[in-house]
């Protein structure tokens, strides 16, 4: 299954080589609390701002602390905000969207509103207001990344009930006398599942973008705690004496974001090659 | 009938603005434990507190609240600020021409920049300009907007000096200051909506010059140009209508981002600020605010589609 | 003798695919009279879309044309035209109506606006100008009330109307020349034969040439004059239609004749189809192509690809077969 997977997503390279990279990313990061050059926290305020060279890859910050390690650990917390950023959408907003579509009625019409009006929100200032709310830390800050991006999902998953609901295989189960629970557990969710798998990967580079953002306005993960947008806000204030400081945290960003768009893409293609690439 | 259609439009509008008021007026419900004591702190007096429960209406049930704040807020009156006590209505129209000044000028250059890098992609497939308009397609969706923001800083501020780093002039002031000033942050707000436009545009070009009516124009007569333009272009802009209008919520919030980086007094700016400063009154007022302003633009958008495409019957 | 209008002469055109070479059209010739209908018949991929967008200068832009490929339309070389003299024959003199009339047309544009673009190049009109001429032309091809219907949009209309207006349209600017391909395959029986009525009445009315390209011999009996048979890129028969249906030469026209459904009903006659598949253009036969599938092949038609033969002195019947069907020979004519 998983070899069958491989082989296929084998096809399109740039999906292949992304997904890889996501792969690798994880990995780097769990392991770069063991195996890191320095440690993260250590100050060596004797050689503070150094640019990129061959002791330290990444050169370092204003505090001395060696980038390349902090970029390694920060992809942490990128990584969590995007997986945790799909899982809360995929538990509420697929189960609720399948519902929405199966079930129909008045159900489907309260359920429809409510997703419309929080897509009509701006999905990172919700993310803000909600944390905000919930109190300003990365655990929060990914809580709200999920909560925003659940009624996509509830659309999504909506909408592609709708296409099946009544294929033969669905009216035969019920025919067969299955329950409604049963059907959509064992016929729809299997079914719609390529679709979302597909916004899933596009929703984790989202994810990661937003966590960043809001790290960024200090608004998810908070020092001593590391994380991409945490560094380009240091960077930032450092940016009339040292610019290289954003560089590489800038890139991690950058590279995650599209590695997850280009998934997306090519799992798009390749569940469905009629589409077109770009 | 357009009316109806209109006024059926309206009638979709009605349960929107009752959940996302409710959605916003909920945000102070999600502070863990009481709201009165979270938002002064443990140290507060009893009186403080019992002062700001009442003020906020936190002792009447939640409904109740609700009916309470939504009355008041269809008047105008979204309370006044926690902190310093300013009408909150007041204080976020005060902020709203700054934004809504940049996210134009964003919103042009996205349409812009989209138009000429799909046109020229669709024009020329496979050639040189086609791989830029691409490129730029596919790093516009991932570069995050505040990185780009440093790297243009460090360019065109820092080394060369031509724009000022942070700032804001009203167009009504200057306009050339205007320009100056809001340039850097309105190219770091529009490079995503400039990417999606690249996309957009470009895959319903292509399907639209693939289309048997293309065929039709050229055994009229007419030549590229003419085909392009009659046919191509005003049908492949139709769906671009709709993104557009979903852009402008998307800037609206990269605003949070945008001003804050520029310090632009605006209302990104003042929704970070009153999230730091846990004034919940100011913050759903931006929230409020910028929803609003949403859903009057996704209206307008739908019937402007609406009146543009003949397939849409306004039965 | 009639006046020739079109000339088609050598006509080989390929199209380069990342595959290889795909021979569209292998030397074709024929021509054209003014005011006769003549069909082009053949299988999806016989290239006779083709060689009809080949006159109308509409093909894609991978199309490439041998060296000594030509087209007289009226002493000029189409092929070799440039852009511009090609603008004003294009749409004016020439023109074209399509399979499917709702993907033909522009949904977002009234029907008037699209039937007087025509008119508005070639001729200059202003839209004010061009309403009286557009009334005029969809009375014409039996649209009732055309005063309101040119503000209708296409996807108000039902499918026969879109097909007139498509019909108007190709024939505002009074063109020498329509073509035709598969007029009626997207529509309805009965609406089919009014569009042929239409066809054959303004035809007549008009002294206009047609070039009707069908895999519907039914629509052949019922409107041309003369058929043109092709098969894997070459005209194979040329008869008027009265010979051809009575008395084919080639093989293959013999198989088209009888794979159409009978009316008669004997029921121990299924429907005949021809075995085999066309051959595959990338990779065409050195001999006879239709070599693989015919009855009277000898190793003759392997080796060697037939040779055009005229079966009388006027030269308007002819074949490319070495073993012709004999006159009379057993043939069931349903049509």
């Amino acid at each position: 299954m998983i070899r069958l997977f491989l082989t296929k997503l084998y096809n399109e390279k740039l999906a292949f080589y992304s997904f890889v990279y996501l792969i690798f990313l994880i990995l780097l990061s769990i392991i770069a609390y063991f195996f890191a050059p320095y440690d993260p926290d250590v100050q060596d305020l004797s050689n503070i701002m150094a640019p990129p060279n061959s002791e330290h890859w990444f050169g370092t910050d204003e505090l001395g602390r060696d980038i390349f390690t902090r970029t390694l650990i920060g992809g942490q917390a990128a990584i969590q905000a995007g997986i945790v950023g799909i899982l809360i959408p995929l538990f509420i907003g697929v189960p609720l969207g399948v519902i929405s579509g199966y079930v129909g009625g008045i159900i489907d019409d309260i359920f429809m509103r409510i997703v419309d009006a929080v897509l009509s929100f701006p999905a990172i200032l919700l993310a803000l207001a909600i944390t905000g709310a919930l109190g300003v830390n990365l655990w929060n800050a990914m809580i709200a990344i999920g909560v925003i991006f659940t009624p996509q999902f509830a659309r999504l998953s909506r909408g592609q009930t709708l296409q099946i609901r009544r294929e033969p295989y669905v009216e035969a189960a019920k025919i067969s006398g299955s329950g409604p629970i049963w059907i959509m557990m064992n016929h729809i969710i299997p079914n719609i599942s390529s679709p979302i798998i597909v916004q899933a990967s596009f929703s984790f580079s989202l994810a990661i973008l937003i966590e960043a953002s809001l790290s960024f306005l200090g608004m998810g993960a908070q020092s001593p705690q590391i994380s991409w947008g945490g560094m380009l806000h240091q960077a930032y204030s450092m940016i009339f004496v040292n610019p290289l400081m954003m560089v590489f945290p800038g890139l991690a960003i950058l590279l995650s974001v599209l590695a997850g768009n280009f998934l997306g893409d090519g799992l798009r293609i390749m569940f469905d090659p009629r589409t077109s690439r770009l | 009938m357009f009316v109806q259609f209109f006024l059926r439009r309206l009638m979709y509008v009605i349960p929107m603005l009752i959940i996302t008021t409710l959605i916003v007026f909920s945000l102070i419900l999600l502070i863990p434990g009481d709201p009165a004591v979270a938002l002064l702190g443990e140290n507060a007096t009893e009186e403080k507190i019992a002062a700001l429960r009442s003020q906020l209406g936190l002792d009447q049930s939640i409904l109740a609240q609700y009916w309470n704040w939504l009355g008041n807020a269809v008047q105008g009156d979204l309370g006044r600020s926690l902190f310093t006590g300013e009408n909150v209505s007041q204080t976020v129209i005060s902020r709203l021409g700054v934004t809504f000044q940049v996210v134009l000028l964003a919103m042009f250059f996205s349409f812009i920049f989209g138009s000429v890098f799909a046109l020229t992609s669709v024009l020329k497939p496979n050639s040189f300009l086609d791989y830029i308009a691409r490129f730029f397609g596919v790093l516009g969706t991932a570069i995050p907007n505040f990185w780009l923001a440093m790297i243009l800083v460090v360019i065109f501020s820092v080394q060369l000096g031509w724009l000022p780093a942070t700032g804001f002039i009203s167009v009504t002031q200057s306009p050339v200051d205007f320009f100056k000033s809001s340039l850097l942050p309105s190219f770091c707000l529009g490079a995503f909506g400039a990417a999606q436009i690249t996309r957009q545009l470009r895959s319903s070009l292509i399907e639209v010059m693939e289309s048997e009516y293309i065929r039709t124009a050229f055994s009229k007569g007419l030549l590229k140009w003419s085909v392009m333009w009659k046919h191509g272009i005003r049908n492949a802009l139709l769906p671009v209508i709709t993104t557009i209008g979903l852009l402008f919520g998307n800037m609206l919030g990269a605003t949070v981002v945008m001003e804050t980086v520029f310090a632009l007094p605006g209302m990104g700016q003042l929704a970070v600020h009153s999230i730091l400063q846990r004034d919940f009154p100011m913050l759903q007022g931006v929230v409020l605010i910028m929803v609003l302003m949403i859903i009057v633009i996704n209206f307008i958008t739908d019937i402007i589609y609406g009146l543009l495409d003949p397939r849409i019957e306004f039965k | 003798m009639k006046q020739e209008l079109i000339k088609v002469e050598n006509l080989q055109a390929s199209f380069s695919s990342q595959q290889g070479t795909i021979h569209a059209i292998n030397n074709v010739n024929f021509s054209i009279n003014e005011g006769e209908i003549v069909a082009l018949v053949g299988e999806s991929g016989s290239g006779k879309s083709v060689t009809a967008l080949s006159i109308m200068g509409l093909n894609a832009g991978n199309i490439k044309y041998s060296q000594n490929s030509t087209i007289y339309y009226r002493g000029e070389n189409l092929l070799a035209s440039k852009p511009k003299t090609m603008k004003k024959i294009r749409g004016n003199e020439l023109s074209m109506i399509f399979q499917d009339p709702l993907s033909s047309l522009n949904p977002l544009q009234k029907i008037g606006r699209q039937i007087a673009e025509p008119l508005m190049l070639h001729l200059g009109y202003s839209y004010q100008k061009c309403i009286e001429r557009i009334i005029e032309l969809l009375t014409m091809v039996g649209i009732p009330s055309p005063e309101q219907r040119i503000n209708h949009y296409p996807h108000q209309l039902s499918g026969g109307m879109r097909q007139r207006v498509m019909i108007a349209m190709a024939l505002a600017c009074d063109p020498k020349l329509l073509i035709a391909d598969e007029p009626t395959t997207a529509l309805d029986v009965t609406i089919q034969a009014q569009i042929l009525s239409v066809l054959k009445k303004l035809q007549k009315e008009m002294n206009i040439s047609i070039i009707l390209i069908t895999h519907d011999l039914g629509v052949v009996a019922e409107l041309a004059d003369r058929v043109l048979v092709m098969y894997s890129g070459k005209i194979v028969e040329e008869a008027d239609v009265y010979s051809l249906f009575e008395s084919p030469k080639h093989p293959y026209t013999k198989g088209l004749l009888q794979s159409v459904p009978n009316l008669r009903g004997d029921k121990e006659n299924h429907l005949y189809t021809i075995p085999g598949t066309v051959p595959n253009p990338l990779n065409l036969p050195k001999g006879c192509s239709f070599y693989n599938r015919c009855m009277h092949a000898s190793p003759k038609c392997h080796d060697k690809s037939p040779t055009w033969k005229y079966d009388n002195k006027s030269l308007t019947r002819g074949y490319s077969c070495w073993h012709p069907l004999t006159d009379r020979e057993e043939v069931k004519h349903y049509v």
